[in-house]
Formats: C-alpha cells, structure tokens, sequence
C-alpha cells in the first residue's frame, strides 16, 4: 500500500506503523463523570465498518507525522491523508 | 449412509454409484427453534453438538456462501492447547480431547494428526515464559515438555543454528498437538448435523434481525424472513457487521491474515515449527505442500487479501529458521479475516439482546478450537449458562476488568 | 527424432544435460522440454496420485506434468518445469515422485487401485482404529504425497531485492506487451517491459507466419530501438507474479537460473514495482479436451506442438494426431506438415470442418481412448458412429483458449463468462490501473493483439496525461478464435482434466451425486486446481463440466479467483537475501568494541547485542565470571553500559504537564536538578513501562522508558502529543542512540565519578540521591549525570555524547583500578535488580496491575492520565496478586522462573494456582538462589512456606515468601 503524506507525498506503507479507529483521538475526560463508561466504550468497541474508515497511521520509519487516513477496508482505496494534529485542532 | 473403508471398498467395485449426497439441500422453514448464523467451523460444530449431544431439534445454519466458506476453509489447520491463562487452558485442552476422537463420533476422516508443535524460543527470558506456561498447560492436565537446544536439534537437524540472528536455544513441545485437514472438519460437522435433522441453508446471507422490547424474535434473509427465537452469531471476520444490524459495537476488528502454501515436496517436517523472534511458523500438509504463515498485516480489512510487505516478511522468517527452504517455492497465498478481539481471546456470551447469542474475536486462533467452541455455544444455547471451560469468556470482561490477554499487548487488536 | 528445420536454436552452441543420470545433447535456445523431446524423451514424470506416466503438456509456465529436479546437492530444486528450464551446459534433471525408475514406478500400484481412490475416498475411511492413522496410514499417504524433494541442506544461492518506479508496467512480451511498450516509452514515459520467457516475442515466436515480415526480424528491430530508449527498461526471464494494491506488483528476475552457476551473481531478484498504470499482456493458456486416457505422454497441447515445431525445431513424434475444436488444430497441422511431420489426421468436433492442407480430416469426430503405457501408441477415433484406431507418437489438442487473466483477479474480481468469447474475461477495473489487452482480454489475433496492446499503452498514459502516439506497427494474421466450446468427450474411460493431481471427468461427477457442487467443495473435494499449475489447465474445463451435470450456465456454476503468485516463485528469492545472521539488524551499543576486547560474551537484547558478563581468565562458568561482578559492584564499584534503556528529550513550557498525563504519578511537581521514577500505564490500566523522569530545566524533562518499550513508548508519547493534546506546548525527540550512558553503581562509586567530573561538587548535600545535573567532565566533555540506582547501591549514571562512551568506558576502569572498578554485564544487572526487588520485563509483562507491582498508590487520583480510569476496573481492583520475595527453605535448592506457587499440601491444578515465579538468580548476597514472584494475597503472607511447582521439569520447592527487597531494604545505602 501506498500512503499520502500530507508533507511528504506518497509513502509505502511499510514505513508506518498503524493504529486503528481514528476515534482514539477523541480521549474522554478521566476527571468527568460516567469517565469508566466513556473509557471502556473508547478504548474497546469499535465501528469496524467494510468501507469508508477513518484511521491512525504513524510515521515511525520517517518524519513521525501521525496520519489520519481515509481509507476503504473492502477495496482498501485511500481516499485522503491528514496530519492528525491538524485534525484534533480542527485546522484540517 | 455411514462411511467406512469396507463401504468404500463396495463401492470402487461397483462404480461409485451408491454413494448419497454428502448432506441434504434444504428449503428454509419458516420458524426454527435455533438459528446458527454462519456456516463455518463454529457455526457448523455448534449445529452439530446441539443436535448431537443436546439433543436438540428444529435447528438451521445460514450460511451467505458455501459450508465451511469462514476461515475454517482458509487457515493453516494447526490444533493445540498450549496456552497461559486460566480463563484459555482449561478450553483449548478440552478441545483438544475432542479433536481425539473427533473422527470416529462424526464418522469422517478430517486426518487429526497429532505430530506435534514446537515453540522455539531464544532467550532466557522467553524460556522462563515458556516454563510459566508449559507448567500451565500441564496444571490444566495437558501434555507439555521443555526442550533444550540439543532436544531440538534431536528433531529437527537441519534448523539453522550455526549462523542465525535469534540463535535457538530450546523450545516448548506439545506432542498431542499438530494439524488437520480444515475442509474435512467443516464436512463430517455438517454432514453430522444434517444426518441429524439440521437443515444447512446455503446462499442465504442474514439481511436483519427482528427484535422486540428487546427479544429476539427471528432474522431477515436472502431467502426470507424465518422467525426463532435462539439465533447464535458465529460469523468470525464479519461479526461486526452482523452485530451492528442488532445495534451493538463490538470489541473486535477485522484483519487481513496471510495464510502460504508452497508446491507439493516429498515429506520434510514431520511436525509443526513456531519461530515467534522471525514471526513464522511452518507444517507440512498430508498432500506434501508446506503450510505456513506469520504476522496480520496489521491494518483494518475486509479484502481478504494482504499485501506484499508480509509475504516478504515471512520468508525471511522461513530462510531465517530453515535455508532450505529457498529451493522450495511458494505456490499461493491467500487472505482471510480475522475477528481480532481487544484482549487476543474470544468471546462465547449472552447479549444485552435476550435471545441473541455470540460466538466471536477468534483472532488467528479459531481453527484450535473448533470443537471446544461449538460445544460450549451449543451449551449455551441449549442451556443458557457458559459451558464450565469458557465461563471467561464473557462479553463484558472488557467492561469489567477481566480481560484474557495472553500476550499482554492490551487493547490494540493488531498486536495480539 | 531428429530435429526440424529452422527454429530460433542455436545450433553451434551444443550443450550436454543429463536426466535421470543419462546423457544427451540439446542446442543454446532450448528449454529442458525441448531438448528432451529432441532426444525421443517422451516420458518426463509421474502424476501426483496415480503415479501415471507423463510427458510434456504445454511449452510455458503453465506446465503440469514435466517436473523434474533439476540441479543436485543444496542445489537440488524439486518441482521445475522442464517446459521454462532453459537448457545450459552440465544441466543435471531428474524425475520425481516415484519409487524405483520413472519407466518403473512401483508406486503406479495406485493406478490399479483408482476405483478405491475416488475422490473423497480420503475421508470416509482409514479411522480404525484410532492410533493406526498417525502411526499408519498417514505416513504411507505422506510417503505417497508431494512431488519433488526438498533436501535439508541450507540454500547456498544469494539473492537481493529492490524497488522501481515507472509510469507504464508492461506485463508479457508477446505481441500486445511489445506494441504497447513501444507505443509508450516512444511517448518518454518511464515505461518497465517485465516479461517471463528469456527471448521476447511470446507467441509470435511459436507461430509460422504471424507477420507479414519475418516476425524475428521485426521484434529485432523493436528491441534494437528498445535498447536505445533510456526511459525503458526491458526485464526478460522477469516474472510478474502478484498484483497489490496502489499500483504495486512483485516480480522475480530470474538473474541466473539459465546458468551452470551464479558465479558472483544472484540467483534470483525480487522487485517492488510501483506502477502508476499497468498493461496486462499476459497472452492465453490453451485448453484440452478430456477424453479416455487422454494423458499418456505424447498427447499435448496443439498450440505448444507449433511451439516447439516452430521455436525449437522438434516434434515430440514423426506422426502426429489433432484433436480440435477450432481452427488452431489445423494451424499445428499445416505448420507440422511444412516441416514435414506426417499429420496422420486432424479430428476436428465440428461437422463440416474441412481441412486447410493435404492431410485427413475427420469432421464430426472425437478421440475417445488412446493406447501406450510409457508414451503414445495410438489413439482411437469415433466419428460418425464408426471407431478407428490410428498409430501416432503424439496428438495434438486445441481446445481454444483461456486468457491468462490471473493477475487481473488478485484483488479478488470475479472473472465474467463471456460467451461470445466462450472464455472468462477479467472486469473492467478489476485491479485499478491495470488495463488488459491482446490475448488476454480475449483478442487473440496477431492483429488484434498488437492493436490492442498500442491502444492499452495509449489510453493508460493518457489518464497521466502523457500524450502517445500509436505506432505504425506490422500487419499481423487475424484469424478470428470463434471458440467452439467442447468440454469433454463423453464415454466410459477415465478421462483427466488435472493432470497433476489426477482428477478425472468422473471425479466432477462423483462430487456432483455427492452434492459437492459449489466450486469451492468440487475443488476442495477432488483437489482440483490445487496443483502447481494453480488450475491454470484445468479449472476451466472442470467448471464446465459441473455446469454440464447441473444444467446451469458456467456463469450461474461460478468460478476459482486466482491467488498470487502468478507462477510458484522461490522462497529464497521472496526472502530477498537477508538471511542467517543478517536476517534482521543488529544494534550495537558504543562500549561495544571495548567490551569485545575485554572478551565479554554478548547477548541478544531485543536489536541490541549487550555484553552479557566479562569472563575473566581462570574463570569456567558463567557463574563465576556473574558471582564476582556482583560482589565488585556491592563491595567496589561496577560499571554497566545501559545506553540501550531508551530516552526522550521533552521539551516545551508544557512539558510537565504533558508528562503529569503521560505518567500516573504526578511529574509537572518534580523540580528542577531531579530525578523522579515514573510509571506508565496503558489507556486499558495495565502498567506499562517504567523508568525515570529527569528535570533539567523548566523546560526540559529527560524520561528513560525500558529497552524492550523504547521505540513503543515514544510512539505512544507521540500519540499523545499530537492526537490528544495538540495544544500542549510540548516537543519530543528520541534520543536513546545519541547518548552513552554507564551505570556506576557500588560503595566507590562517588570516588571514581570525582576522578573524571570537571570540578563539580558530587557530595551528598550538593547532589543527594535522585539528582541530575549537566556537567562536564574528562576536561570539558558535555555530559549528562542522574543520581538513580537500580542496584540499591550508591549509583549514577553518566550519559556522553555516543561517540564518547567506548572511550569513558575505557576511562572509568582505568581511572578505577585501585577502587576495584569490574565491568559488568546484563546477567549481574539481573541479579542486582532481583536482589534489589526492581522489576524488569519478567515483571512488567503486559500482564499486571500497578497494585500487583505495589505501585497502586503510584496511580494518581487527583489527575487525569492515560490508564488512570481503566485501571480501577472491578475485576483489576480485586485481583489480589502481588510481587514478592522468594527463598527456598533448603539453601541448595533451585529456585525456578516460570513455577507455579501453591499452597503447601494443595492440590496443585488451574483451580488452586496462587501464582509463579517471575525471575529467579544466584544471589551471592543471600548465598542462595531466591526469586521474585506473583503471589494470591502475598504481601500479607510474609513468612510462610509455600511450594514452587515446576511440573515441567519435575521439580517442587519449598519456599519462604519473603520481601521483595533481599539488598537494604531501608534504601539506605543509595542514599549515602
């Protein structure tokens, strides 16, 4: 497979190491009520959709970029590539 | 029509004309009192052992594909119970009773070979693990035995280690381990369960389920609604697509693992050799072809095809355990998909949906425990409480604080 | 036989070849096939299950029947297809998979049992009794089974891998592949032509006439223009044999497998192609027709018969017979006969059909049995109600074509009947960038084929927007196919589909009465298709048989998806050569060559390679060299490389707040100039990793993580920096192979440091236990200095630039001599952090709790960190596990890692399992051996004995459950 980087432009897959489900970027509150309940349902279930997924991708084997990736699990077409902190800070 | 050598012997003289079709293909009912959804191994078992040893009847497998179309037909056929962890030994070791004398309760040859497997390992640390867990096994009454580097060599000379980069240095050995032939299980099961009134419904893929107040009251089909009101889901690599069509997300994943096989060779391993530092493992198939395998490609997928990274990966793990086989060449690869589960270990449980039952998050493991996983979920079905060997393997173990992780990797399902 | 006119041999270059220890002569130019034929060797293996004897089928890679053994020694490779072995000078070949001769196998015996052997019989029988299948049965089917051998010995071959870019892949180099590379590397795209056979042309040179011109002289010229062309790079004996995804194909260049030896080169190279567009021009595979013994040596494909009548000038018999259902049956004839090999007939299916030369044609006809037990006798003809029996050496069967669409379904597209084409074709899109063009899509004229091929080439540059000229290319032959389905000849015989595997028409019929009719159960019960040729020859024909027997269209039956690899391709070459020591990278820390002169013994550490203890002369056991290190260091000073426990320089106005989230003790508090131990968790709540967290400015934190977790643990702080809290001023950088650093741990220790610091102050008021500092020491050398000890001894570590590590090892022991300053290595580190009651990987095994480390108050509750929720889970709170100290009664008996602990006198099962044994040692110190370990309730069972179960190895120990910390327990001693 081939990634694009956002800064790097098309990278082999191999030089990142994957993650999963893109909703790990969004950590409940530990200190905030009902936190066991939001942290059991964010750490262990998962969409898992046959499609469209969004997903984590770190670039360990080169600039340390985590991605997110839009890719398609059945046909595995990547639709698109962000830098995850442009994500988290709404800046994408 | 009950097979025997005598039977085939009638038959060859006669010119194979009085051979039955293997099992019946049925019209679906409209109402079962058990619906197994998905005829693979696990569903197929589960059929079995509910009609077989529960005594139950008025019971259908549907099944999207063909019988035995799950990751029973596509995996490396490897059987054992060699684990750590109480809430697993317990289960793979019953399993492993019932492979033994699986052949002759279901009357079909599925070529149970018990020639062993050998974990290797390299390090100090890694054999005061394997001791930890070949203690465990024996503990849960399995067979288990620590081999040193001389025992290793004893049974297989020509591994590499004179010139290797994770030298062996002894390995863990379960001799009533080894393989067999993943087709035939999926076929005496099924032919089993038919010969027993359980209507094996192929071609029909589960569009929906029905539900009431939260009680399962039957499953849209392909073919039709059928109402029942025990549906169990043994959909390993689809279950959360099943799943979300009653509502729930589930602790699982889906990967793509990469399953070898090379030409046919005359026999070379007698055994099955794990080589973990090189993320390789190797047996040999009756038919002579080396079946062999490593790590998941480690990225969500339903493709049931992996990419070349891992294929490289593995052989070089393969010239790493054993140069020899760089004069073999690899005939076919193929992909399959794993539920990978949170913890690395399955699930076999009740759901918040009354009715509904789950049998899922095999992860790469699943053909072990073929057996021991369709009769603990007939059990539950039948009975509604866990079967006494997979009372750990509970739904909301995640919840609860209970996970079963054998390789201590939490939470990330690429990683077990 | 003697050879033909004309041919593409080179018939000054003789070459000598033995098979099955027998000598004969064949010409440069020809394959193992060819060659043998031209020696009147028919016979060339046995099949796989009824041992039949067997003779070439095709002349490509598709090849079911002729695999031999070629070479010997390490050397041997079983399974080769003489059919693409090209013939070198010395070839050795042997047959295979059969015992006693190839003329004379006595396995043929399954032959006479078939009637027993029908497909599926395997499973309805030998299950009595239980114990005789493994001991019995098995090993005789195994003995039976394979086909070639695989020696034992290592392969001495090298082999390399490599990656290429281009815009155009062109896969094959028949006619379609080299229209459509000429069309695009003309346009100045970078342009890669990977073809399988040694001599481009594909069927163009099989063919007579395919061209209007010579058709050698015209790809003459297109490879002399090729050669010109620096944007095109023309792979010949290269393999395409995978498609993946984005435009990735792996393929193997067969470097010198054409040779007596590789001499210095590789044997094979694997590629990594990336390609932006892709051109299948793979060419087609011809079908036979099943009839009654319709496999005895001599019966062939029509189409390889015009092979090698026309490429290597042989004929596999002076008199030859066709069977066909079109017109390429007459083509062999008509190109057989110009070279003057008698055509006794030409049996064509169709009524009507005429003969296209001066040879018989039997119209309406079918060959329905054939005679000869080591080779072709003769063949029986049925047409028009009447039988003949007519002598011949070989028959030729065309029974159209099937298109080598395989890579075209790798990504898992279903191939689609065609019934026009009556052949499966690829869909559009099937793998995305790859278009398919000439006989592979199904135009399998010359001239279609060459357009088709310019026009694939064309359209996939111009959606790179690459503008391409269509070349003006040769007029080639354009016999439209008008395929004329016969799937099989109806009658009594056994008639094969696979050769290999020896599945008959009867078998599809066996599997269709015992309603195993889906594809998947009529492969997997009659292993059709599972032979080396991946059903390249057969699984067509099956189908069609079954959609025959269920009266449904092939379409409705279904159909196989091919895997990879195209063609089997050596395990060797898929390892791409990093083999033996090299198979993975090895780190080496920076006191390594100083520990390599001191003749330390080295130890895998994950990458690392670590001295593992310093032998010392006079010393025989590692215990020894072990029991004295640790003596040094509690009574001296020992010094220790630990560069390999990974570090991360973190930076920023919020890097403490960053770590108070990262770890579950609070680390923004910590001040300046100290040291603080941490601990990690998972989000799930297990613990993690620990190590310490150094304060050297506001600003500046230096965290160390455990060796095995480095590279993890900066992963996961990176997740955290720029997936959770992106708006934290924070940045990270691993510096783990940027600093040495040494443990100096022991009473001495302070007075060796003060000899090397550059006047700074090391008492213990001005520097106390866990402080840090920059300093320099050695005369102006930047350094790094952490009061920490993992020994429980006074200890520092001392971390310089990399470069300088080997050198501050070599001035630590020297400047030490007189303080007894010992090198030690990791097995002295084990047992001063056992004794010390520190845990280490055996410990922090992924598996356990915080509260099971006796850290559980470590987890903050007044922050929110990672693992800090999940870690109150129920079922984590009430385990009541937790490390302790372990002493066997006896002093002389072991103490084992990896035994279970139980209650003394209990039952010892799952049920009653109380705990293990993490980690175990000598201690020199105690003067036994004693452990750490998991124990139910341990901390309030201090004191009682218990028993270490190792049933393993049958050992029982009793032991006293003790504290954890064997070594000043009060911490004394680090504090000094």
């Amino acid at each position: 497979m081939l990634i694009p980087h956002p800064l790097l432009g098309l990278r082999d897959a191999e030089e990142f190491t994957y993650l999963g489900d893109a909703r790990l970027l969004d950590r409940p509150d530990g200190m905030a009520e009902g936190a066991a309940a939001a942290f059991y349902e964010y750490v262990h279930l998962r969409d898992n959709p046959a499609g469209v997924h969004r997903e984590l991708w770190f670039h360990e084997q080169g600039d340390r970029s985590w991605l997110v990736v839009t890719r398609n699990t059945v046909t595995h077409e990547i639709l698109g590539a962000e830098l995850a902190r442009n994500v988290k800070g709404g800046a994408a | 029509m009950r097979y025997s050598g005598l039977r085939v012997i009638k038959e060859a003289l006669t010119g194979h004309k009085g051979w039955k079709p293997i099992w019946r293909n049925p019209e679906p009912q409209s109402s079962y009192d058990y619906i197994i959804i998905g005829g693979g191994g696990h569903g197929l078992a589960t059929a079995y052992y509910l009609s077989n040893t529960f005594k139950k009847a008025r019971i259908a497998v549907l099944e999207k594909g063909w019988l035995g179309s799950g990751n029973i037909g596509r995996n490396t056929t490897i059987i054992r119970s060699n684990y750590l962890l109480p809430g697993n030994e317990p289960f793979y070791e019953f399993s492993m009773k019932l492979w033994e004398n699986l052949e002759q309760e279901f009357n079909f040859n599925a070529m149970v070979s018990q020639r062993g497997i050998l974990n290797l390992l390299h390090t100090d640390a890694q054999r005061d693990a394997y001791r930890r867990r070949g203690n465990a096994m024996i503990l849960a009454g399995a067979d288990a035995e620590l081999l040193d580097q001389d025992g290793v060599r004893a049974m297989y000379p020509w591994l590499n280690f004179d010139n290797a980069r994770f030298p062996i240095k002894g390995g863990l050995l379960q001799r009533r381990a080894g393989t067999a032939r993943h087709d035939g299980v999926a076929w005496g099961y099924a032919r089993g369960a038919d010969l027993k009134g359980v209507d094996l419904i192929q071609n029909c893929e589960v569009t929906g389920f029905r539900i009431e107040n939260g009680t399962m009251r039957g499953v849209e089909t392909s073919r039709g609604y059928i109402a029942a009101n025990k549906v169990g889901v043994a959909v390993a690599g689809s279950t959360g697509r099943v799943m979300a069509m009653a509502g729930m997300r589930m602790p699982i994943e889906s990967h793509v693992l990469q399953a070898f096989v090379s030409e046919g060779l005359k026999p070379t391993i007698d055994g099955v050799i794990t080589f973990g530092a090189g993320h390789f493992y190797v047996s040999q198939s009756d038919k002579g072809g080396l079946v062999f395998g490593g790590d998941i490609d480690g990225y969500n997928s339903y493709a049931q095809r992996g990419n070349m990274a891992v294929i490289e990966d593995v052989a070089q793990g393969g010239m790493a355990l054993m140069p020899a086989i760089g004069r073999a060449r690899l005939l076919r690869v193929w992909g399959g998909i794993m539920d990978m589960s949170m913890d690395g270990s399955p699930i076999i449980d009740r759901t918040p949906v009354s009715g509904l039952y789950l049998n899922a998050g095999w992860c790469y493991g699943g053909f072990k425990a073929t057996p021991a996983s369709g009769y603990a979920f007939a059990h539950l079905l039948a009975t509604d409480t866990p079967h006494e060997t997979a009372r750990a393997y509970r739904l909301d173990r995640f919840e609860r604080g209970l996970p079963i992780d054998e390789k201590g990797m939490g939470a990330q399902p690429n990683l077990h | 036989m003697t050879r033909l006119t004309g041919g593409l041999i080179d018939r000054s270059r003789s070459l000598n070849f033995t098979f099955d220890g027998k000598s004969y002569t064949g010409h440069a130019g020809d394959t193992l096939a060819s060659a043998l034929l031209a020696n009147d060797v028919r016979l060339m293996g046995r099949s796989f299950k009824y041992h039949r004897p067997r003779g070439v089928v095709s002349s490509g890679s598709e090849e079911p029947n002729a695999l031999v053994e070629l070479r010997s020694g390490a050397w041997q490779e079983p399974n080769t297809r003489a059919t693409v072995a090209e013939l070198f000078d010395e070839l050795e070949a042997k047959s295979q998979n059969k015992i006693g001769s190839l003329s004379f196998d006595f396995l043929a015996v399954n032959d006479l049992l078939s009637p027993f052997f029908a497909a599926g019989f395997y499973y309805k029988t030998f299950m009595w009794p239980r114990a005789f299948w493994e001991k019995l049965y098995e090993p005789a089917i195994r003995r039976a089974a394979g086909l070639g051998s695989l020696t034992h010995e290592a392969d001495p071959d090298s082999y390399d891998a490599g990656f290429l870019h281009c815009d155009l892949l062109v896969i094959g180099g028949g006619a379609a592949g080299i229209a459509a590379a000429l069309t695009a590397a003309r346009s100045g795209a970078r342009v890669i032509l990977a073809d399988e056979d040694f001599r481009l042309g594909g069927r163009l040179l099989a063919e007579s006439n395919p061209l209007e011109q010579p058709a050698t002289d015209w790809i003459a010229g297109v490879e002399a223009e090729f050669a010109s062309l620096p944007n095109l790079r023309v792979m010949r004996r290269t393999t395409v044999w995978g498609a993946f995804d984005h435009g990735v194909f792996g393929a193997v260049e067969r470097v010198s497998d054409h040779l007596p030896t590789p001499g210095k080169r590789v044997r094979q190279s694997l590629w990594r192609i990336t390609a932006k567009r892709a051109v299948l021009a793979a060419g087609a595979t011809e079908r036979h027709i099943p009839f009654a013994n319709n496999d005895r040596p001599g019966v062939m494909l029509a189409g390889a018969m015009r092979a090698y009548a026309n490429r290597w000038a042989v004929s596999p018999a002076n008199r030859v017979a066709i069977f066909t259902s079109n017109d390429e049956g007459h083509r062999t004839a008509v190109d057989l006969a110009a070279k003057g090999v008698e055509i006794i007939a030409v049996v064509d299916a169709r009524t009507g059909a005429k003969s296209q030369g001066g040879y018989r044609t039997i119209a309406g006809g079918h060959v329905t049995d054939s005679k000869g037990r080591l080779g072709l006798t003769s063949v029986q003809v049925t047409a028009n109600g009447q039988t003949e029996w007519l002598d011949c050496g070989a028959l030729g069967v065309a029974g159209g074509w099937n298109p080598n669409l395989h890579l075209a379904s790798h990504h898992r597209g279903r191939p689609q009947w065609d019934d026009a084409a009556q052949a499966f074709l690829a869909q559009d899109g099937a793998v995305p960038g790859l278009t398919i063009a000439g006989a592979a899509a199904g135009k399998g004229s010359t001239a279609q084929a060459l357009a088709s091929g310019a026009q694939a080439a064309q359209a996939a540059l111009g959606d790179l927007g690459i503008t391409a000229t269509l070349p003006d290319l040769p007029r080639g032959e354009d016999a439209q196919m008008n395929q004329h389905a016969l799937w099989h000849v109806p009658g009594k015989g056994r008639a094969w589909v696979d050769f290999q595997n020896d599945v008959t028409v009867k078998d599809v019929k066996l599997a269709h009465q015992e309603n195993m009719v889906p594809v998947e159960h009529l492969k997997r019960w009659t292993t059709l298709g599972m032979a080396t040729d991946q059903g390249k020859t057969s699984n067509v024909t099956a189908l069609a048989v079954m959609a025959e027997l269920t009266g449904k269209s092939i379409n409705q039956t279904g159909t196989t998806i091919f895997r990879p690899p195209y063609t089997p391709v050596s395990m060797g070459v898929l390892g791409g050569g990093d083999t033996g020591v090299h198979f993975r990278p090895r780190r080496l820390t920076p006191t390594h060559e100083w520990a390599k002169s001191q003749g330390a013994v080295f130890v895998e550490v994950g990458q690392w390679m670590r001295a593992q203890w310093y032998p010392k002369p006079g010393e025989t056991h590692w215990r020894q060299s072990v029991d004295r290190e640790v003596l040094a260091t509690r009574k001296g000073v020992g010094i220790c490389d630990v560069t390999t426990l990974g570090k991360v320089d973190v930076q920023g106005a919020d890097a403490g707040e960053f770590l108070n989230r990262v770890y579950a003790n609070a680390m923004g508090s910590l001040k300046v100039g100290m040291v603080r131990y941490g601990l990690m968790l998972r989000e799930d709540g297990f613990a993690w990793d620990d190590g310490t967290c150094a304060r050297l400015s506001e600003t500046q934190y230096v965290v160390t993580t455990t060796t095995a977790n480095a590279g993890t643990i900066y992963r996961h702080m990176e997740f955290c920096r720029q997936c959770l809290w992106p708006e934290l001023d924070v940045q990270l950088i691993s510096t783990t192979d940027a600093w040495a650093q040494l443990s100096v741990a022991g009473p001495n220790a302070r007075k060796l440091l003060e000899r090397v610091v550059d006047g700074f102050d090391l008492s213990n008021e001005a520097f106390p236990f866990m402080a840090c500092a920059a300093l320099t020491i050695c005369g102006g050398l930047r350094a790094r200095i952490f009061r920490i000890s993992f020994s429980g001894e006074l200890a520092y570590e001392i971390a310089v630039p990399a470069r300088y590590g080997n050198a501050l090892m070599a001035r630590l022991i020297e400047k030490g001599a007189d303080l007894g300053a010992t090198p030690y290595g990791t097995e002295t580190l084990g047992v001063l952090r056992i004794e010390k009651g520190h845990a280490a990987g055996n410990e922090l095994n992924g598996q356990t709790t915080a509260q099971m480390l006796g850290m559980g108050r470590m987890v903050s509750t007044k922050k929110d960190s990672i693992g800090a929720v999940l870690s109150r889970r129920e079922g984590m709170v009430a385990d009541r596990r937790v490390l302790v100290g372990l002493q066997p009664v006896d002093a002389a008996d072991p103490v084992v890692a990896g035994s279970h602990l139980f209650t003394q006198g209990a039952e010892q099962n799952t049920a009653t399992d109380q705990g293990w044994i993490t980690s175990a040692c000598f201690s020199p110190h105690i003067g036994s051996a004693i452990g750490l370990g998991y124990l139910e309730n341990g901390a309030e069972r201090m004191g009682e004995v218990i028993t270490a179960a190792n049933p393993l190895q049958g050992q029982s120990v009793a032991m006293r459950i003790v504290s954890a910390h064997f070594v000043d327990p009060e911490g004394g001693r680090l504090r000094d």
